[in-house]
């Protein structure tokens, strides 16, 4: 029995399942209890992360219980054992809870028959077509029937009904109707779990079907997960569907690289004629990890392995001749890098992206501090030391909060910054935690959030301070409802537990540090630190900009000026030269070496350009925003001549006198545990270590949980916060004003599906892609004489672009929400104008 | 005080004006409701009242209703009473008259079994092609209210009683009390699982009772006169009077208050004026399309119509819609018809009921366009066995008696209709 499942109740009882004697805790359902003591019993509705619904009635058993004394109520002995009484029907295991004394059992003739009968009727509607059916080789329903099934059909075959076979739900997701048994997993996933339900069933009989309600269709950031959860192969993915054959494919356990919760994934590969005989990325599906993303995947993390494309990438290392870019050898590329280096010396920056690995980021801070040089981060988030220092206690688990807890989301649209999260926080809403939302406008997670402070943006900072008793520089009038903000503190600072989710919705970089510094003074007076399930969590827009902050990497106020004032820019992962006024400071910069997988802008102006590999070829670790530290490993080959970032950072540092380790990832974090505290206990082999995870999923009975991946590569470790061996303190302060001199004020805002690098080179993920678009106030839009939908011309920080106008009657009047990388950069609130066409 | 002839419930044959509201008034109408809660009256007293009277519930499965309202979980808030105006049975039509005809006493019995349960909200969930009727009672509804019977501070109480009407979209389905709920709710017309049950978990997840039209339409006059007046008609275990729905091959079709055990034969043959043209009697459903088919012998024919005599010649009371089949009707053909019913109407939430009904219809298609063998009849019998038992509610069961009893009980009638 898990503990998992142990701590929901106390009380536990006493059962058999098929004459096994267990003790699972009341009012666990028959299924689960045998699932547990390691019995299988057949399912296709029942889900264990969703309510039991009887529908498909598979799961048949035959139910027993103790008879009693009617008069006494005392039960009835019969040779020294209870006396046991069953139904006259069988019963569905998935919705009959176990109870003392209780005898189940599932091996009888008459249970198999039950389930033999079941079994033909559905295959009397059923194409059988698991020659060419995507999950054919896992399939529950193909299991099942080479378990139950009859080796012929007693329904005329003429007298099947042919539905249509391709029917694209969305842009992602295809149906087939044929295959479809009606077992609703798909709908109550989308109603249930992500409380979305752009899908559901339509008619009656055997004429119900599935349908989407949504324009554009299956318009839901989880649409993949009703693939993995369907127990046939009525739902099929874009990327996959009749591209492989499971059994073809291997399994690579890697971690999403696409926001910061960093969630846990396997990369299915298979070896393949039409890719020149390579092994190539087939899908990527979720892999187990209670903790993190429990069995589930948000669209863009799922399919963003598609944007990675062989003829894109960047094989050899580049330097500069005149005008061009010309091809040249590792030997001479790295002789011109070190010699400049060192000509720079102090007069060196590196700049890192959020997407390297912790391996990655200490080598290139190592390189930088030898020199002398400035280690950068280009981002336009801070508070990574802040998380660092009250980030969440050591052993938290965001589905351990509940009833008695509080979690507050500041500046955060937290289901487009990151899916997961905002998943994590809906189900504690669901559990009880009192969820306090201090958002700009409305989100999808005011939805489970009991209290809603409606604040302006610029205001973050100031509510969280008030929140936390300070009154110096705030003013009241600032605060949308004073009493609302009241009432949140007070739950907050009486909860158990407390998290903070700060994020990005409306800041720049100076906003973010001041709401960073508000959050932990907030967490810090309310002694919401050191403990499990309390601290703050940086909603980063990358997948390890935690990392390079605990790595050492900084974002700065000046980058501009530092990139033109500096001799030497060291440039890895990041693309700063697509921002017009970054590409102008570089063209001051002396020398500028890029270090990237694909021909970026800043490549094309650079003087060296250094071919790394992408993280599914190579192996790592990243830390999340929740601060667990998790490896990835490779999945794919990489390009021969590519190599490593931290093996190029080595090779750098030895022409320069500076032993990095180069020769494995593994070896680079002994260094890195030796050299940063916080991650002193760890190496490779405990962040591979597992635990036993409930439910039990993936494994042969792929009837139970679905073709989720059960994790056997590692659940990571979770480092602590270093308010929990020293003592910090944090002071109030006056937060700064955001003042608004023009009409309107342009606030960068995330959408998950953004004009980024990855949506835009996946093919499978671009017909989800809008035009560049701003989201103005209705009132504000009908002034201006726009309509929803039409073109408008904006002009921000000099730069004018003509953009879509959508309108949202929720937001604030003279606001303009700009989507980051969404076509129009922006990375700070600022004045825009904007003109009707 | 009401004078109580032969009948409870279609009272509208001794007084032909009840319809109008103050003639129901003037006798004595709406006074049982007004002391009910003008003296507060203990719901648990009224509980007890029509616990002890033996009425059970008209909707087909003849629960004991008292102990029905008694399950209503008193920690939970609100209460709703859902009044089952669905009537969908093939051959059921007892309700629609109690609500035409005599619909103050069918509001006076809701409205004190809301008080009885502590519910402030009554629904009304009417079949879709009873908008007509929902027409009607929606304006009785405006009266009522005119009249200070519902609204708020009833008769100068706290208590707050109002009635609200539904039409559904013309599904069976939706007469199965927790498909009733959910489309009510505005979700589709499909059956929970239970337990829960609604006295627990109902409307909106709260407590909520729902009972038929018929049952309900007794309550008034059982708190008026007593648990024992009521236990004087009927039989001991099934008491009451009963609207029996007659139809099929017999002269007068109608509906018939008799007193639960009244024999069928005294049904069809006085009431209902014997078989068409006097030919002989086959068969009888005493519970419209979900029954099984009784062989109308001697037995059968004096066996009570009661919810414990009729299992006795291998079918159930249901809802009393008595369909009766004559000579002429060959069974091969009816189980068509049937199955055809239950295909339409299987919701299709679970698989044996949707599969299986669809299954058994293209059998009894192929049986009866005497394509069929006799290894297809056999196997239609199998694929009804194997409908039973296990489906989520007791449609998919409903839909296998005819076959199953029809095959059993009518052999003949298929060895006419397969080449052998
Ligand atoms: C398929 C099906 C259809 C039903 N249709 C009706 C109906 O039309 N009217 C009705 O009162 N009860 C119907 N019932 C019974 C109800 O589920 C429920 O038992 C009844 O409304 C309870 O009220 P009662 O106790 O007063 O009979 C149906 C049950 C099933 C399984
Ligand atoms: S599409 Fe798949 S998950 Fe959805 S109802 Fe059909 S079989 Fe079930
Ligand atoms: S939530 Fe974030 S980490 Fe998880 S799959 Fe989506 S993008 Fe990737
Ligand atoms: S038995 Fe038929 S009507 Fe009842 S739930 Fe199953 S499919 Fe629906
Ligand atoms: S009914 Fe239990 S798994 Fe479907």
């Amino acid at each position: 029995m898990t503990e998992v499942l142990e701590e929901k109740t106390t009380k536990l009882v006493n059962l058999t399942i098929d004459n096994l004697e267990i003790t699972a805790p009341e009012g666990t359902l028959i299924v689960d209890a045998a699932k547990l003591a390691g019995i299988d019993i057949p399912v296709f509705c029942y889900h264990p992360k969703m309510e039991p619904v009887g529908m498909c009635r598979m799961c048949l058993v035959d139910v027993g219980m103790p008879m009693r004394d009617r008069d006494t109520g005392e039960t009835i002995m019969e040779k020294g054992k209870p006396k046991i009484q069953f139904g006259r029907e069988l019963q569905t295991g998935c919705t009959v809870s176990v109870s003392e004394g209780m005898v189940v059992v599932g091996y009888t003739e008459k249970v198999k028959k039950g389930r033999q009968d079941i079994l033909e009727f559905l295959l009397s509607s059923h194409p059988l077509d698991c020659p060419i059916c995507d999950k054919g080789g896992e399939c529950p329903l193909q299991n099942l029937t080479i378990g139950y099934g009859s080796g012929e059909s007693r329904f005329d075959l003429e007298e099947k009904q042919h539905l249509a076979k391709h029917v694209p739900l969305g842009d992602l997701i295809w149906l087939d109707r044929e295959r479809c048994i009606q077992c609703a997993r798909c709908t109550r996933f989308q109603d249930e779990i992500v409380d979305q339900p752009v899908i559901g069933f339509q008619n009656r009989g055997r004429k119900l079907q599935i349908v989407t309600f949504s324009e554009p269709g299956f318009d839901s950031y989880w649409s993949g997960n009703t693939s993995d959860i369907c127990p046939v192969g009525a739902l099929t993915t874009a990327d996959f569907r009749f591209g492989a054959r499971p059994w073809e494919m291997q399994a690579s356990a890697s971690v999403c690289n696409q926001c910061s919760v960093n969630c846990n994934i396997t990369f299915n590969t298979r070896r393949e004629a039409k890719s020149g005989g390579d092994l190539v990325i087939k899908r990527a599906m979720p892999r187990q990890n209670e903790e993190v993303n429990e069995v589930w995947l948000c669209d863009k993390g799922r399919f963003a392995y598609t944007s990675v494309k062989k003829d894109d990438r960047l094989t050899q290392p580049l330097i500069r001749e005149g005008e061009t870019l010309v091809e040249t050898t590792w030997e001479k590329a790295l002789d011109l890098v070190a010699e400049k280096a060192k000509e720079a010396g102090k007069e060196m920056v590196s700049l890192v992206g959020g997407r390297l690995s912790n391996e990655d980021y200490f080598n290139i801070n190592q390189l930088t501090a030898h020199l002398g040089g400035k280690s950068l981060l280009n981002s336009e988030m801070a508070g990574g030391d802040l998380v660092s220092q009250v980030g969440l206690g050591t052993g938290s688990n965001i589905a351990d909060m509940g009833q008695g807890d509080a979690i507050l989301i500041v500046a955060s649209d937290l289901e487009e910054e990151a899916p997961l999260f905002w998943l994590r926080v809906k189900q504690a809403a669901e559990r009880g935690a009192e969820v306090i939302i201090a958002n700009a406008r409305e989100t999808r997670a005011d939805r489970f959030a009991k209290y809603k402070i409606r604040i302006a943006f610029g205001q973050e900072t100031a509510v969280i301070l008030s929140m936390a008793g300070a009154k110096e520089g705030i003013a009241v009038e600032f605060l949308a409802d004073d009493a609302k903000v009241k009432a949140a503190a007070k739950v907050f600072s009486e909860a158990n537990n407390a998290v903070i989710y700060y994020g990005s919705d409306g800041l720049g970089l100076s906003g973010s540090e001041e709401l960073s510094k508000a959050c932990a003074f907030l967490l810090s007076e309310t002694k919401h630190t050191g403990r499990p399930n309390n601290g703050l969590v940086a909603v980063w827009n990358k997948a390890n900009l935690q990392g390079a902050w605990d790595m050492g990497f900084r974002p700065s106020e000046t980058l501009a000026a530092d990139l033109k004032n500096a001799k030497f820019a060291y440039v890895v992962g990041n693309d700063p030269a697509s921002k017009d006024i970054l590409e102008k400071s570089l063209k001051d910069t002396d020398f500028v070496v890029v270090q990237d997988v694909r021909l970026s802008e800043t490549a094309e102006i650079a003087d060296v350009v250094l071919p790394a590999q992408v993280y599914t070829e190579r192996e790592g670790t990243y830390t999340s925003a929740e601060r667990r530290v998790q490896r990835f490993y490779p999945a794919v080959p990489a390009p021969e001549m590519t190599k490593p970032d931290y093996k190029i950072t080595a090779k750098i540092a030895k022409r320069l006198d500076l032993s990095l380790e180069k020769i494995a990832a593994s070896l680079v974090f002994l260094d890195l545990a030796e050299k940063v505290a916080d991650y002193a206990e760890l190496d490779y082999v405990r962040l591979a270590e597992v635990t036993e995870q409930w439910p039990i999923i993936g494994r042969d009975d792929l009837f139970y949980g679905g073709t989720s991946y059960q994790n056997t590569q590692g659940l990571g470790k979770q480092i602590s916060p270093a308010i929990e061996t020293e003592t910090i303190k944090y002071e109030a302060f006056v937060p700064s004003v955001l003042s608004k001199k023009d009409e309107f004020l342009a606030v960068p805002v995330t959408t998950l599906y953004d004009r980024g690098s990855t949506m835009l080179s996946s093919e499978v993920l671009q017909p989800r892609i809008a035009d560049p678009y701003v989201i103005l106030n209705t009132a504000d839009a009908e002034k201006l004489g726009v309509e929803a939908g039409v073109q408008i011309s904006v002009k921000l920080n000099g730069k004018t672009a003509n953009v879509t106008a959508k309108l949202d009657d929720s937001l604030a009047k003279g606001i303009v929400l700009v989507p980051r990388s969404m076509g129009i950069p922006i990375s700070d609130p600022g004045s825009i104008t904007i003109k009707a066409k | 005080m009401s004078k109580v002839d032969k009948h409870i419930l279609l009272r509208h044959h001794e007084i032909p004006d009840i319809a109008n509201i103050k003639t129901y008034q003037a006798d004595g109408g709406f006074e049982t409701f007004r002391k009910v809660v003008s003296t507060k009256m203990d719901p648990v007293e009224l509980k007890n009242i029509v616990h002890d009277s033996g009425l059970r519930g008209r909707g087909g499965a003849g629960f004991p209703t008292g102990l029905k309202w008694k399950f209503v979980d008193d920690n939970n808030w609100p209460h709703y009473l859902v009044v089952n105006a669905d009537e969908s049975e093939p051959g059921t039509f007892k309700d629609r008259e109690i609500m035409e005809k005599n619909p103050w006493q069918f509001f006076e019995g809701i409205m004190v079994s809301a008080y009885a349960i502590s519910a402030n909200d009554i629904y009304i969930y009417l079949r879709g092609e009873f908008w007509e009727l929902a027409h009607v009672l929606d304006e009785q509804i405006e009266l009522m209210k005119k009249e200070g019977l519902l609204g708020k501070n009833l008769f100068g109480t706290e208590y707050e009683l109002n009635i609200f009407t539904h039409l559904g979209a013309g599904a069976y389905i939706c007469g199965e009390e927790t498909a009733l709920l959910e489309s009510l709710e505005g979700k589709m017309g499909q059956p929970r699982v239970r337990p829960p049950f609604p006295p627990a978990v109902g409307l909106y997840a709260k407590p909520t009772v729902v009972n038929n039209v018929e049952t309900l339409a007794n309550v008034s006059l059982i708190v008026e006169k007593g648990a024992n007046w009521y236990r004087k008609f009927g039989t001991e275990k099934s008491a009451g009077t009963k609207v029996f729905s007659l139809s099929g091959r017999v002269k007068n079709p109608g509906n018939y208050e008799l007193p639960l055990g009244t024999p069928f034969r005294e049904l069809i043959y006085e009431h209902g004026g014997g078989i068409i043209d006097d030919r002989p009697i086959k068969g009888i459903m005493a519970a419209g399309a979900s029954s099984s088919i009784i062989v109308a012998d001697d037995k059968a024919l004096d066996t009570p119509m009661d919810y414990e005599s009729v299992p006795d010649v291998g079918a159930q009371l249901g809802s009393a819609s008595v369909i009766i089949l004559d000579d002429t009707v060959d069974m091969s053909w009816l189980i068509n018809k049937t199955t055809h019913f239950f295909k339409h109407e299987s919701c299709g939430k679970c698989t044996p009921c949707r599969e299986g009904a669809f299954w058994m219809t293209s059998l009894t298609e192929r049986i009866r366009s005497k394509k069929g063998t006799m290894e297809d009849v056999i196997l239609l019998e199998d694929v009804a066995k194997n409908i039973k038992g296990k489906t989520l509610c007791a449609l998919g069961e409903f839909s296998t008696e005819a076959v199953l009893s029809a095959i059993e009980r009518f052999p003949d009638d298929f060895d006419a209709q397969v080449n052998k």
